[in-house]
């Protein structure tokens, strides 16, 4: 099936007091019609500006926006602001992190999400009115008819989160960018949320585009997963390529920091040592090259994304060392991992 | 809502009652001096001994206190209080000021808070431009000038100099709105630069604010123009702080600026009335004017917990929506 959104080579860069700060630098994939697509890494690593740019939301007089996002033959990098406008929230929604603050205090729920469908249909208040009620019902939050009309503070956080959900939902868009939906939810209202995603994904063949740093998450709805690093992505592939067989280094920490019921408790957690790099001055080459405990000389110049592994064209990976070295290298007592580099 | 109003406005009578107390030990009980000084004090400064008797006797300074409080509230709110000075009732005296002072503090309201939220909005949207860097010149010029400064200079170069505005006086509005307008100009002017000021310096830096929200993101996501982002999301939750400190500056400018605004430019209101009192030492129209000057303070403080309260939701407490905000 043709892809609906394709990003090609987007490079996104802030000019600050200190220079020039590239939050995305060239970063390339593809989302199906139906599809589940993650985007995970750590803070800074560039995927919240991606899919900010996305909805245009991170255009600015400081913001360099290269490269292209087509959407059904138009470029969202340079349509303007009017035809933007008209996109966000009909053909693509988004929801954010934090539902505390996402939402505006003072106005009712339902007000908020009737404020979106007037944005883009010509549509009475009580016809909206009735549309919302059923969203309401549609993401689980009971007794509609009476909770449309609550403010966002007599809401719980994970019925805000419905909230958005339904927000996003209203206008029956084609793409959901999900902006971390979970992180500021409890592990309980966590799981519920992502299962109404799911849901959701299945029931309407709404493409999602969830951008997380939680791996356990990913595991349980993306069909597809994109690992970004220091502003680009060092790996993309399937669910099942990235969490069995992971190409990059950085995946293996991110693999081996995840604590798992099925194995012994490790004395201390592991961890990915260092940090994340500073974007306004990047190291040169392999951006984790400093963190990595595997860097050898070549890695001072950028490896391309591209596929190593003859058997496995749709997985692309940014490391030099080879498949047969990586197999050996990622396996830290007897498990996926990174090893601590030596002292 | 309404529990809320109501239990507001019960509040406002206690803190009323207090005042009243507060205003009866500060003038008749803490000075000393007895009973005769107490009635000398009410008599004025030339009175005759047979007078101060006489007062003596109809305030029951003789009495206990409670009896003397009571007493003098009576006279207060039955209108029969007369200041020995001027021979003169006082309640009818502050009725005739009424207008005038209305006149000129609310106009000035009305002012400050427009120009306040319109240079603040246009400051916030162009923050950095030419318009906002302007813009806060004339603000801080504004904030920098004291009151008296500027309504002395007004009054020398627009009115003496220049002669574009009548010297002082006050022309009921229902008698001639534009000769109304015409005097109230000037007054309305150096009472409202300050504020007008200092309100659009603090909204722009609430909207500054509010602008980094999560929830003007989600409305910008949800597709409204900018135009709707702003005034819908931006400018309505910026307002909210704007009313707290609208209602301290109007008690404020009630109790002081406006004494000074109508005795510069010759306003014979509640606050030139008063102002004459205090330097006659007149004790009675004193007692009269701060007990109002109390109530319209903690009247529109009311009003502003009220606003408050209609403005932002999460302040409406005792509601039945209150409890589910713990679910």
């Amino acid at each position: 099936m043709a892809p609906l959104l394709t990003v090609s080579d987007l490079r996104v860069g802030f000019n600050t007091e200190d220079g020039l700060l590239q939050a995305v630098d060239g970063v390339s994939f593809d989302l199906a019609p139906g599809e589940v697509l993650a985007i995970v890494g750590e803070s800074g690593s560039g995927k919240s500006v991606t899919a900010q740019t996305l909805m245009g939301l991170t255009r600015g007089q400081n913001a360099q926006i290269e490269g292209t996002a087509s959407y059904q033959g138009r470029n969202l990098v340079n349509v303007s602001e009017q035809e933007m406008r008209g996109l966000r929230g009909a053909e693509i929604a988004m929801i954010f992190q934090d539902p505390m603050t996402s939402l505006n205090p003072v106005y009712r729920v339902g007000a908020q999400i009737v404020e979106a469908i007037q944005a883009h249909e010509d549509v009475s208040k009580s016809e909206a009115e009735q549309r919302v009620v059923e969203l309401l019902r549609s993401v689980g939050i009971p007794n509609p008819e009476e909770r449309v009309r609550n403010y966002p503070h007599e809401f719980s956080g994970g019925m805000r989160q419905r909230a958005m959900i339904a927000m996003g939902l209203s206008l029956e868009p084609k793409v959901l960018i999900a902006d971390e939906p979970t992180t500021a939810l409890d592990v309980t209202i966590q799981a519920q949320i992502i299962r109404l995603l799911e849901q959701i994904n299945r029931d309407r063949g709404l493409s999602v585009i969830l951008i997380t740093h939680d791996l356990g998450v990913v595991a349980e709805i993306a069909d597809r997963v994109v690992v970004m690093y220091g502003g680009r992505i060092v790996e993309h592939g399937t669910l099942d390529e990235i969490f069995y067989d992971p190409q990059h280094p950085y995946t293996w920490g991110l693999l081996g920091s995840l604590t798992r019921l099925d194995q012994p408790r490790p004395k201390r957690l592991p961890q990915i040592r260092g940090l994340p790099p500073s974007l306004l001055s990047p190291p040169r080459g392999c951006h984790f090259k400093p963190r990595c405990p595997h860097a050898f000389s070549r890695c001072d110049q950028v490896p391309p994304l591209e596929a190593r592994l003859p058997d496995a064209p749709s997985h692309l990976d940014r490391c030099w060392l080879s498949p047969d070295q990586k197999r050996a290298l990622r396996l830290v007592e007897g498990r996926i991992g990174l090893e601590a580099p030596a002292a | 809502m309404l529990r809320f109003i109501v239990r507001r406005l019960a509040g406002m009578v206690l803190v009323l009652f207090a005042c009243s107390v507060l205003v009866f030990v500060i003038f008749m009980v803490a000075p000393g001096g007895g009973s005769d000084a107490a009635a000398r004090r009410i008599a004025g400064k030339n009175a005759t001994p047979q007078l101060i008797a006489n007062v003596r006797k109809d305030f029951g300074f003789d009495k206990s206190l409670p009896v003397q409080y009571t007493t003098m509230m009576k006279k207060v709110f039955t209108g029969s209080l007369v200041s020995y000075s001027s021979q003169l009732n006082v309640d009818d005296e502050i009725r005739k000021g009424i207008p005038a002072t209305f006149s000129v503090i609310i106009g000035a309201a009305v002012l400050w808070l427009f120009f306040g939220i319109v240079f603040g909005y246009l400051s916030a949207v162009r923050a950095g431009g030419f318009t906002d860097r302007a813009l806060t010149v004339i603000a801080l010029v504004g904030i920098s000038i004291p009151v008296f400064l500027l309504a002395a200079f007004l009054l020398y170069y627009l009115t003496f100099k220049l002669t574009w505005f009548p010297n002082g006086d006050y022309v009921p509005l229902t008698q001639d709105p534009i000769s109304w307008a015409k005097h109230l100009i000037l007054p309305w002017f150096a009472l409202v630069v300050l504020y007008i000021g200092f309100y659009s310096r603090v909204l722009r830096s609430n909207m500054l604010d509010v602008m980094n929200e999560d929830y003007v993101r989600t409305a910008r996501a949800k597709g409204l123009s900018e135009h709707q982002v702003r005034i819908k999301h931006v400018l309505r939750n910026a307002l909210i702080p704007i009313v707290t400190i609208f209602g301290l500056d109007f008690g404020a400018v009630l109790g002081g600026g406006d004494l000074v605004i109508e005795s510069i430019f010759n306003i014979h209101g509640v606050g030139y009335f008063a102002a004459q009192a205090i330097s006659n030492q007149d004790l009675p129209p004193i007692m009269a004017v701060t007990l109002l000057g109390a109530f319209f303070i903690v009247f529109f403080n009311a009003l502003v917990d009220i606003a408050y309260a209609y403005l932002d939701p999460r302040i409406r407490l005792g509601t039945d929506a209150a409890g589910a905000a713990a679910a």
